[in-house]
Order: C-alpha cells, then sequence, then structure tokens
C-alpha cells in the first residue's frame, strides 16, 4: 500500500470524449496513456513519478478492464527490458523511472533497445529530479538520448501540452521505429490543470494476440551483422523519419516567428517560465502574446534542421535558453547554422549560467543581458522587476535575519524505525570507536546529516555493500559498515552486495533496513513487504534470501527499537572472531505507512467499544536539566525543545510534543545510554475492563492519600 | 494512430509589437500564493482547499510543489497562481502561470512556522510592495537548535521585526496553538487568517465550501478556520514578568529540603551580596539555589510522586473520564547514585568494597521501568522520597557542599581584582547538568574552568577568556572544541610581569 491513495482520482481515467480532466499532470499523463491504447505499462518508483506508479496500481481494475497489463518493475532495468514486447509486435509499451538515476539502470536495456528499434510505440516517461528538491546528483537525461538515439520529448509543462505529447510520442516511435523519451520535471509532474479529454481506447492488438503468435525477426536482434545495419539504419532512416514527423505534425511551436529581428529558442518545459519571464520585462502579457520570437522545442532532441534555419534565418541574434550541462542543443545549434552559413549569433551560456536551475529569476536576468543588447528601447528600465533590480540597501531588520535561519534538511520521520538503528550505531561507536560506513539510496541516507553524522559515502541503490567492496584486506580485523535498504536490497543489492561478498570472501557488516516497504520513495509494496497485496507476491524473507545467497552469519532484530538489541548484535557482529560476510536484518514496519494503516483501525476500535491502549512519551521538565543528549541521540521531530517553566534555569529542556506516535525510542535511549530519568511512557487506556477500573480506584486512593501527606510534609 | 496535427509549424500567427491585445478593467497578471511549510505539516492541504476554492470561483489555477524528500520534515514551498476565467474569456485566451515563485511578485505568502516566515523574507518573497504575510509564531525548532548542550535558541523578536520590516500587511499569531486548541491541524487556521485578510476576493463562505469540499476532519476544520478568522488582530503575547531569583530560589530549596535549608541558602549568599554587584549576585544566587537542589535518587522520586505532576500528565493526555492513565518512569539507578543517597560512611564503604559493589551492581545492570501509577511502583518511589530529612547526611550532599563553598570562596576574591571575571565564574556552575556519565563530564569540564582561574586573574581579558571557554565546553560533548580553547588559551601570551 502506498503513501498515497489515489483512489478517489483515478475515478477521473474514465472520463470520455470532451469531458474536462481537472488534476496533476502525472494523473493526467497516466490518462493520456489510456486514451492513446496502451497495451503494457511498467515502471519502478521515485520522484517525481513515484505517484504514476501509485495512480496506476490504485486503477488496476480500470486498466484491466481495457486489457492493459500493468507491473512493478524490480528495478529500471527489468521496466526498459519490458519495451521489449514492442521489438515484434504493434503493442504501444510505456514505462517510468526516476531520471537520470534510474535511467542509468536502464541504459543497458535501452541501449540495445534502441540499435534493433520498435514496431510498436515504445515511451518512456522520466521523471527529470533536477534543481531545488532533487536528491540525486546533477544530470541530463538528453545525453541518453542521444548516446542511443533516443527521441527525447520535452513538452510545455501545461495538461494538454502533456497529454498531446504522450499521444505524439506514440506515433512518432512507430513512425521512426524508436523508442521516444517524455521528460517531464518535477514541477510539470505535480502541476494541478485541465485538459479535454477523450474516451479510452482499448488495443486493437492485444499481449494475447502475440502471446499466441509469435514473430520473430533477427534483423531486429543486437548481434552482428544486424547490431552494423541498426546504426546505419538509425542515420538513414530512422532519424529523417522523425525529423519528419516532428515537422510534418507540428510538435515544437512557434508563437510571434516574425515580431523581431531576434528570437529565444528554448526548451518545451522551459516555456512558462520564459513566458513569465518575459512578461515581468513588459515584453508578453500573461497569455504569452510575446513581442520576442519564440521557437519552442517540446522535441528537444533530435532538432529539426529545417525549423532551426527557418527561425533563425530572419534572426540577428537568437537565444537558446537550455536548462543543464553540457550545453548539448547550444553545440548542435551553433553546428545546424554553420554548416548552412548562417551568420546569426547565438547567445545561450554566455548570458544564463551554465550550471544549475534555470529559475524564473536566472531566466529573467538572461533575457534582459540579451534583449539589451539587441533592442534595448524595449526594456523599460524605470518598472524592472524585482529579480533584475540592483539589490537596494537591507533594512537594518532584514540584516539580522540571515544569521537566524537555520538549514532544514530532510530527515527521518517521527517514530522512524530506521533511527534507533544509528542511534544503535552512535553507541558502539562510543564503545569500538568510527568505522567506515558506505551507505545506500533510501531514507536511511538521512544518517549523513545531524544529528547522526554517520556514512561516507553512496553510489547508488543497492550498491551500499558494493561501495565497500575495496576494503576486504587481511592486515586489520577492524571491520566496514555498509548500509542497503530493502528497496535496494531487491533492487540489485542481493546480487550486487550480498552474492559480491560471499564470492569475494568479504569480511564486513552489512546492516539491511528493512521496513517493509521501499518507503523512500512513498511507501510502495516489495517483495519482502508484509502486507497482503492481491495483485502481488510479498512477505518472502530478506534472511533467507540472504543465507541462499551463502552468508552463514545472519542476525534478524524484529524490532529495531530495542536500541539495547540493536546495539548488541552490532558489537557482536564487529568483534566476531568469525571470518566471512555478516549481515544483520534490522526490521520494523516504516511507522508513516503503519499509522497510515493501524490508526483509522484504533479509532474504529475505539468508537466500537473495544479496549485499545494507545501510548505517547513525555519528559519531565523539573527533571531535565537541557543537556540535550537524548536528542543527539535521536533527532525526532517529536522530540524538540521547549522554554523553560523553572525561573531559575535558562537552558530550554526536553519535551516531546503532540505528534508523537509512541515509538519507544525515548525511552529506550534514556535506557541504553543511562541519559536521565526524565522520560516517561503513558498509556491511555480506552474502555478499559471492570478489573482494570476496579483496581485504579483503589490505587489512586492510596497513592492520592500518600500525596497529600507529601504536601502536607513539604509545607512544614 | 497518429494524432491529428494541432499545431502546425506555419499555423501560429505572428502579431504586430505595438498591438497587443488588452482588456480593460480586467486583471492582466494572476494572483501569486507562496506556501512554506515542512513536509507533513499540512502544506498541501491548504494548497488543495486553495486550489478548490479558485477553481469553483470561477478562476484558473494552477498549483506546483516539489515534494521529494523534502516531505520527509525538510523545508518545503508550495506554489498557486490564480487568474480569473472571465479576463480569458474575454481575452479569448488561456493563461500562462508560471511553476514557481518570482521573488518580489508575491501577493501572499503563508508560512507555517516562524523561522520559514523568516525564509521566505530571506529568499526576497516578502516585499512591500504587496505581499500579504501570514506566519505561524509558534517555532519547530532547527537541529541545531535542539542539539546545543545548552541554548542555541534563535531569536524570535528578529523574524517578528523582518516581517513588519518586509511585508505590506503582517498577519501572525500562534496558529498551531490556534488549531491546537479547535482540535485541529494549523492549515485550517492559516485558511481563516488568509480569509480574514481580504488579500484574495473571495468571500468567507466560499472558504468554507472549500473545506467542506474537501472532507476531511470538516468539524474541527471549520472551528480552526474561525478561530484563524478572527486571530489575525490579536496582540502579540507579552513577555513574562522577569521572576525575582531570591523568591524562587528559597521556595525551590524549601521544597527540596526545608525551610532551614533556604536559611542556610541566604546565609551562603551574604558574603556576596556584601560585595554589591546585583548582577554578579543574581547570577550567584541562581546557580546557588540551583546547585543546592542538585538532582539525587530522592529529589527525582519526589518530583515523580507529586499529585501536581499526575495532574499535568493526565491533562497533557487528553484522556477523558471514561479513560484511564497509566505513567511508567524509566529510571537507571547505577551504583553510584545509590551510594550517593547512603549515609557518607556507608556510601563510601559500598564504593570502594568490591564484593559489595559487584552486588549492587549485579542487580543495576539494566534501566528500569516504573510503573507510578501502580501501588507497587508508587511506594517504591515513595519510599526513595522519604528519605529526605537524612540528605543531608549523604555522601552526595557532603560532596556537592564542598564543591560549593569551594566555588562560592572564589567569587569575593575574584571580584575584588576583576568584578567582570567574578559573574563569569559565578556562571559556570552552568556546565554541570545532567545524571550519570552527563553530569560526570560536566563536573569535569567545570573542574578544568576553575583550576585555570589563577591564570585568568592574571589577563586583563580573563573574563571574555573564560567566557569563551564555558562556551566551547557546552560546544559539543566529546569535548573536541573544549580541548582547542583550551590550547589556544595556554599559548596565549602571558602578560609581562
Amino acid at each position: 500500500m502506498a503513501e498515497r491513495s489515489f483512489k478517489k482520482e483515478v475515478q477521473k481515467l474514465k472520463l470520455g470524449e470532451g469531458d474536462v480532466f481537472h488534476g496533476e499532470g502525472i494523473l493526467a499523463v497516466t490518462k493520456a496513456l489510456l486514451q492513446s491504447g496502451v497495451s503494457y505499462v511498467a515502471g519502478y518508483q521515485g520522484a517525481p513519478i513515484s505517484h504514476l506508479m501509485d495512480v496506476l496500481t490504485d486503477a488496476n481494475d480500470i486498466l484491466q478492464e481495457l486489457g492493459v497489463h500493468f507491473e512493478h518493475s524490480a528495478s529500471e532495468a527489468t521496466a526498459a527490458a519490458t519495451l521489449a514486447a514492442s521489438v515484434h509486435y504493434p503493442l504501444r509499451g510505456a514505462v517510468t523511472f526516476k531520471s537520470t538515476v534510474g535511467t542509468n539502470v536502464a541504459s543497458d536495456a535501452l541501449a540495445n533497445l534502441a540499435s534493433g528499434g520498435v514496431t510498436g510505440g515504445a515511451l518512456i516517461i522520466v521523471g527529470e529530479d533536477y534543481g531545488e528538491g532533487s536528491s540525486i546528483m546533477q544530470e541530463r537525461s538528453h545525453a541518453f538520448a542521444m548516446k542511443s538515439q533516443m527521441w527525447l520529448l520535452d513538452p510545455r509543462p501545461n495538461l494538454p501540452s502533456i497529454v498531446r505529447a504522450v499521444e505524439q510520442g506514440f506515433a512518432l516511435s512507430e513512425i521512426s521505429n524508436t523508442p521516444v523519451m517524455l521528460e517531464l520535471r518535477i514541477r510539470a509532474c505535480h502541476v494541478h490543470g485541465r485538459f479535454t479529454a477523450k474516451s479510452n481506447v482499448r488495443p486493437s492488438f492485444t499481449l494475447k494476440d502475440a502471446i499466441e503468435n509469435p514473430v520473430r525477426d533477427v534483423s531486429r536482434i543486437v548481434l552482428p551483422p544486424a547490431s552494423y545495419l541498426h546504426e546505419r539504419e538509425k542515420i538513414e532512416k530512422r532519424w529523417p523519419a522523425a525529423q519528419a514527423f516532428i515537422r510534418g505534425h507540428g510538435l515544437n511551436e512557434l508563437f510571434a516567428a516574425d515580431a523581431a529581428d531576434f528570437g529565444i529558442i528554448l526548451q518545451g518545459g522551459m516555456y512558462n517560465t520564459t513566458v513569465r519571464a518575459l512578461g515581468l520585462l513588459g515584453l508578453s502579457d500573461v497569455f504569452g502574446d510575446t513581442q520576442v520570437p519564440l521557437y519552442v522545442l517540446n522535441v528537444t532532441y533530435p532538432l529539426v534542421d529545417h525549423e532551426v534555419l527557418r527561425f533563425s534565418a530572419s534572426k540577428r541574434a537568437v537565444l537558446l535558453i537550455e536548462e543543464g550541462q553540457p550545453d548539448f542543443l547550444e553545440q548542435n545549434l551553433h553546428s545546424i547554422l554553420r554548416k548552412a552559413g548562417l551568420a546569426t549569433t547565438v547567445h545561450g551560456k554566455d548570458v544564463l549560467p551554465m550550471a544549475g536551475e534555470y529559475t524564473a529569476a536566472v531566466v529573467t536576468s538572461g533575457i534582459l543581458k540579451f534583449i539589451e543588447r539587441y533592442a534595448p528601447q524595449r526594456i523599460d528600465r524605470a518598472h524592472l522587476p524585482a529579480v533584475v533590480r540592483p539589490a537596494a540597501p537591507k533594512p537594518p531588520a532584514l540584516e539580522a535575519l540571515d544569521r537566524q535561519i537555520h538549514a532544514r534538511p530532510p530527515s527521518f520521520c517521527t517514530g522512524c524505525p530506521e533511527r534507533p538503528i544509528f542511534t544503535a550505531m552512535k553507541l558502539v561507536e562510543r564503545e569500538l570507536g568510527s568505522h567506515h560506513v558506505s551507505c545506500d539510496i533510501g531514507c536511511h541516507l538521512f544518517s549523513i546529516l545531524p544529528p547522526f553524522n554517520i556514512g561516507a559515502t553512496t553510489m547508488g541503490y543497492g550498491l551500499g555493500w558494493a561501495g565497500a567492496a575495496a576494503f576486504n584486506t587481511q592486515e586489520t580485523a577492524k571491520r566496514t559498515i555498509s548500509i542497503m535498504g530493502d528497496g535496494g536490497f531487491w533492487h540489485n543489492g542481493l546480487t550486487s552486495g550480498v552474492g559480491n561478498a560471499v564470492f569475494n570472501q568479504n569480511d564486513s557488516l552489512l546492516v539491511v533496513v528493512d521496513n517493509a516497504y521501499t518507503a523512500a520513495t512513498g511507501g510502495q509494496d516489495i517483495l519482502s513487504s508484509q502486507a497482503a497485496n492481491p495483485i502481488r507476491t510479498t512477505r518472502l524473507s530478506i534472511a533467507d534470501a540472504v543465507r541462499g545467497v551463502g552468508v552463514k552469519w545472519v542476525r534478524s532484530i524484529t524490532r529495531t527499537y530495542d536500541v539495547a538489541a540493536m546495539r548488541d548484535v552490532f558489537r557482536d557482529a564487529l568483534t566476531t572472531h568469525e571470518k566471512g560476510p555478516k549481515v544483520i536484518v534490522a526490521q520494523s514496519e516504516c511507522m508513516l505507512n503503519r499509522q497510515r494503516r493501524v490508526e483509522p483501525q484504533l479509532r474504529k476500535s475505539a468508537a466500537e467499544g473495544r479496549r485499545v491502549v494507545r501510548e505517547r512519551f513525555g519528559v519531565d521538565a523539573d527533571t531535565c536539566t537541557g543537556d540535550h543528549s537524548c536528542i543527539r541521540l535521536s533527532g525526532c521531530p517529536s522530540l524538540t525543545i521547549q522554554p523553560n517553566p523553572d525561573p531559575l534555569r535558562q537552558d530550554p529542556v526536553a519535551t516531546v510534543i503532540d505528534s508523537c506516535v509512541g515509538c519507544g525510542l525515548c525511552g529506550e535511549v534514556a535506557h541504553a545510554a543511562v541519559l536521565c530519568p526524565s522520560f516517561f511512557r503513558t498509556e491511555v487506556i480506552s474502555n478499559p475492563t471492570a478489573w482494570e477500573r476496579l483496581k485504579a480506584r483503589v490505587r489512586n486512593s492510596v497513592i492520592a492519600f500518600l500525596q497529600r501527606r507529601i504536601s502536607a510534609s513539604h509545607a512544614s | 494512430m497518429p494524432p491529428e496535427p494541432q499545431y502546425c509549424f506555419t499555423h501560429e500567427v505572428s502579431r504586430p509589437i505595438d498591438n497587443r491585445p488588452q482588456v480593460d478593467n480586467l486583471p492582466h497578471a494572476p494572483i501569486t500564493v507562496a506556501i512554506l511549510a515542512m513536509g507533513g505539516e499540512g502544506g498541501g492541504v491548504l494548497a488543495d482547499w486553495l486550489l478548490d476554492l479558485a477553481e469553483r470561483s470561477g478562476y484558473y489555477a494552477q498549483t506546483t510543489s516539489v515534494p521529494g524528500v523534502a516531505q520527509r520534515t525538510g523545508s518545503t514551498i508550495y506554489y498557486l497562481e490564480m487568474f480569473p476565467e472571465s479576463a480569458a474569456r474575454a481575452a479569448g485566451k488561456e493563461p500562462v502561470l508560471a511553476l514557481m515563485p518570482v521573488p518580489g511578485e508575491l501577493d501572499i505568502v503563508l508560512a507555517s512556522e516562524l523561522m520559514e516566515a523568516g525564509r521566505a523574507i530571506q529568499r526576497g518573497l516578502v516585499t512591500p510592495d504587496r505581499t500579504t504575510l501570514i506566519a505561524s509564531t509558534h517555532r519547530v525548532y532547527s537541529m541545531t537548535e535542539k542539539t546545543a548542550i545548552g541554548d542555541a535558541r534563535v531569536d524570535d523578536a528578529t523574524f517578528l521585526e523582518a516581517g513588519r520590516a518586509a511585508a505590506k500587511n503582517f498577519v501572525h499569531a500562534d496558529f498551531a496553538a490556534i488549531a491546537r486548541e479547535a482540535g485541529s491541524v494549523i492549515s485550517a487556521a492559516l485558511f481563516g487568517a488568509l480569509a480574514a485578510t481580504g488579500a484574495l476576493p473571495f468571500e468567507r463562505a466560499q472558504f468554507e465550501d472549500a473545506i467542506r469540499r474537501g472532507g476531511v476532519g470538516v468539524d474541527a476544520s471549520f472551528r480552526a478556520f474561525a478561530a484563524g478568522w478572527s486571530s489575525g488582530a490579536a496582540p502579540a503575547g507579552t513577555a513574562p514578568a522577569v521572576q525575582d531569583i531570591l523568591q524562587a530560589a528559597i521556595q525551590r530549596l524549601t521544597g527540596y529540603q526545608d525551610a532551614r535549608y533556604a536559611a542556610e541558602y541566604l546565609d551562603l549568599l551574604k558574603p556576596i551580596r556584601a560585595l554589591g554587584d546585583p548582577a554578579l549576585l543574581n547570577e550567584t544566587a541562581r546557580y546557588l539555589a540551583l546547585w543546592m537542589s542538585y538532582e539525587d535518587a530522592i529529589r527525582v522520586a519526589d518530583l515523580k510522586t507529586r499529585r501536581a505532576r499526575f495532574d499535568r500528565i493526565h491533562q497533557e493526555s487528553r484522556a477523558g473520564t471514561a479513560q484511564l492513565v497509566q505513567i511508567n518512569d524509566y529510571v537507571y539507578p547505577r551504583v553510584g547514585e545509590l551510594a550517593d543517597i547512603l549515609p557518607a560512611a556507608l556510601g563510601q564503604w559500598l564504593l570502594s568494597t568490591v564484593w559489595a559493589r559487584r552486588l549492587v551492581e549485579r542487580f543495576t545492570r539494566h534501566g528500569k521501568i516504573v510503573e507510578t501509577t501502580s501501588l507497587g511502583g508508587f511506594l517504591r518511589l515513595y519510599a526513595v522520597a522519604s528519605l529526605r530529612p537524612w540528605r543531608r547526611r549523604s555522601l552526595r550532599f557532603q560532596r556537592e557542599h564542598r564543591k560549593i563553598r569551594e566555588w562560592l570562596a572564589q567569587i569575593p576574591e575574584v571580584a575584588a581584582v576583576n568584578p567582570a571575571l567574578a559573574r563569569e565564574v559565578a556562571e559556570c556552575p552552568r556546565l554541570i547538568k545532567g545524571y550519570g556519565d552527563t553530569h560526570a563530564r560536566g563536573t569535569r569540564n567545570f573542574d578544568t574552568l576553575i583550576a585555570a582561574l589563577p591564570r585568568l586573574r592574571t589577563m586583563d581579558d580573563g573574563a571574555a577568556q573564560l567566557k569563551y571557554l564555558r562556551e566551547a565546553a557546552l560546544a559539543d560533548d566529546t569535548g573536541q572544541k573544549l580541548a582547542e580553547a583550551l590550547a589556544r588559551f595556554r599559548a596565549w601570551p602571558r602578560k609581562p610581569a
């Protein structure tokens, strides 16, 4: 069960011809797939396309009615290989993943797919995780399109354009026998808008038809001599076919093409930002009626030479707005213009930065520099927008602000079961000194930030243990520690990490953080998830898998909140004389998902009169001395500070706020690290039994009597 | 099935530059709204309500966000634009709405927390020409603020002053508390405050309809909305009155031991009082009272068993009359702490006798959870608390009072040559806090600083030096910063004789 449910929204997927769809970009993409007669969809979750996977999961019934097969792929490589179904058969297929990390993983399959080419439309929807809020290395998907010669769509970020890109992407793929990548920037994925829907289309040629009538065509298989022919075919047939289609169907768009003797060429995804920038400079209205000619590349690869030349021929200069680096498009543009002998000046990364997100502020500044050079009279210097005005001196009230604002990086959620694993590591560090820690991808990577400050490298999803492979020497008894999540484990870690360590006789420790979901991507199910999933096989054991690959030393901790047990197993793994790879499987359910699962049940039980116990933690302010060790060993959002109620004390005291879910870590830490006696756990019992009520009455009267005696003795 | 061509390359008609369509009396720019929140704190709900509100009120609305990992407690921005459909119809076109906020171009900024409001101002999103800033004044402390050994909280007043300087209209209140009182979430209270500002061209009923259509926790949201609506004008809370330190100290020590103990406290302070330095007296009085009421097992057991505590916890748990509340205390008495409350000789014997010590250690190897609301649990703590009359004879009492006298004796001596340094000496007991290892580390640091006094007394800037060392001791719990500071201190050029 994913973190967010789309059960309600997926009903919008049933909208018919002429209905107006309101919703998120991702949902619109799903609708567009169904309108395009897609036969199968696969993918691997990850921001910003996690919701696409979640929508498809919740829409499984609707998909089945249309004969569409949907799969949660084991990895992006699996997803990309799934497109093999479109090689020989006229089946439309789509896969989706986070880019560029997912595209990296998928590259092998994508290169093979692109070499042989496709018969049915093959669409690769990549969520471009670039710029603000990104959690990955800053690279471009563009390079993958270029190296394998797949076409790259980068539509304007509004719902009609995105939907059109899906529909036209399939057609382009079929006409040029080439897989097509559809790049959606993070904000476009989450943009809310509207478009006029069409009816869903059941594919005329189905998976059943393909399975029952198998086809093979040796010329589509990547083996010599066909592979040599594929390369020629890409250049001689597929490329021109694609360019002809892009031209013929107007995939790229022109606005006010002849309005001036200078113009802007831009990636489709940059359109809204560019129009806003022009608007701020007084060069466009809110409807995009621009004074500056715009050539919008909804297809960023390949460029259509004819279109580029036609747009540029009448211009003294063009500005290319190309987000990201290297400046592939700019180089390409130069090449096209110079080969044709055009003298049009090209601006791009000279007035815009080479690296970093092209925010509205950045684009406004770049366009201003460009216009000032070619039509300075069009700029009303008296009314420049704030973002390009020279900064006014700051009022004193704002001067002081900068020092007071702290970074607020993401962190483990309240009650996260991964936190105690790192608390235990901190405690072991106190005894055994620090260790080299190789991290992985997942929520557990937050360990590198305060308060834990644990972890040295991260080499990619599932590659935590592989990242420590070199530290394998007889010259020291000290061991390295590697981290891997359950998501990364099933993605590839079982082979790339565990198998590798067994085969190479590694003597280090792997901790598999098993929280029963791919939690960081939004709580999707995997093989070891504990929930019964009607459309997937779950509840398989990571420990069994690890033993199956040949690890002898395997320990499972089934309640990570038991910090003392976690600490002891760490100590054991790091100090045992037994040689060979060691694996600790640390299991506790992701608290975010657990709360979503359990909370409604508890509320229902209590309302129905059944006995329900709710736990939460608290700190006694009068025994807390404000040292905050507990926070340094936890970092829980619910464990925070408050002003000291004691007029004599000045340092703030620890406090547990209402969001506490009673995971128990505070108390465990207080014990395991021998901190202080300030923590207490409250149990609130709804619908107590008659015996409990009686017992409570007796206790309360005796305790109240004694408490009156205490007050009397203090007063004396 | 290739789709129909819709945007042919040659299809677009270029337009003369000076003839842009202008629609009179209709807005030419969208309304822009940014919501700054922390992941999982209701920013998304607020954005959804605003979106629904706008779309149902005849507006185009577009919202975007950058969720991803920021959802996990990091700061995140939701951005909305709204544009009237009537204006679009008159122009015969759809507006092109932006996907991210532009500094200086925001009409409304909502911040779900005070530092996030500061962040919005820092990013230039709040400007005096147009921005209505609605901020909750409660704090969600940053990791830096939370993990400090002492007090690293930033000054709230800076944010409030910045808000007043940066915004056209600054509405601020503790919307978290307002929402809590209404039994709802902060987004509803902020939504109410926004409605009350009139910054959006919609009526209150339209706002409420959006909540109703949202369909989750509607009644509680209405309460919080109404409270938020009427909160905007509420004056900021006044600072708590300055407490009389001596008054508080006497109260504390009487409760800690007895009235005689409080009288002894006043006696101990006499030499300091005689110095006639009010600041020095204040700080010495504060730390002397705290030190004299050191946290031993008797004190902890006493505090844990008080009626007022039971009532407070019951209230905080929000349990109804039909619900039972049980309190489980996490305690970890170790052999040292047990010896501390024994008579001095016996305590000393326990610590120095190997077999006795081992025996006790066997029973104190693990932390204990005492159910204080059960008879057995309560009586155990009650028994320990009843040792109070014998505390004066305990091992710990004698140890602490010896150290207290040593520290106290230094103050008049130092004050005679360097009053500023004396004030810093008075503040040094701040280092001693916590229990067990934490307490031992604090005491060690305190001793180190006091040992540096002879040298500090010879320095003109001794006060600043001692302050610097004290802050270094509070900077981390590994002692690294203090070690560095001490190394620098020792290398400091000596004053020529």
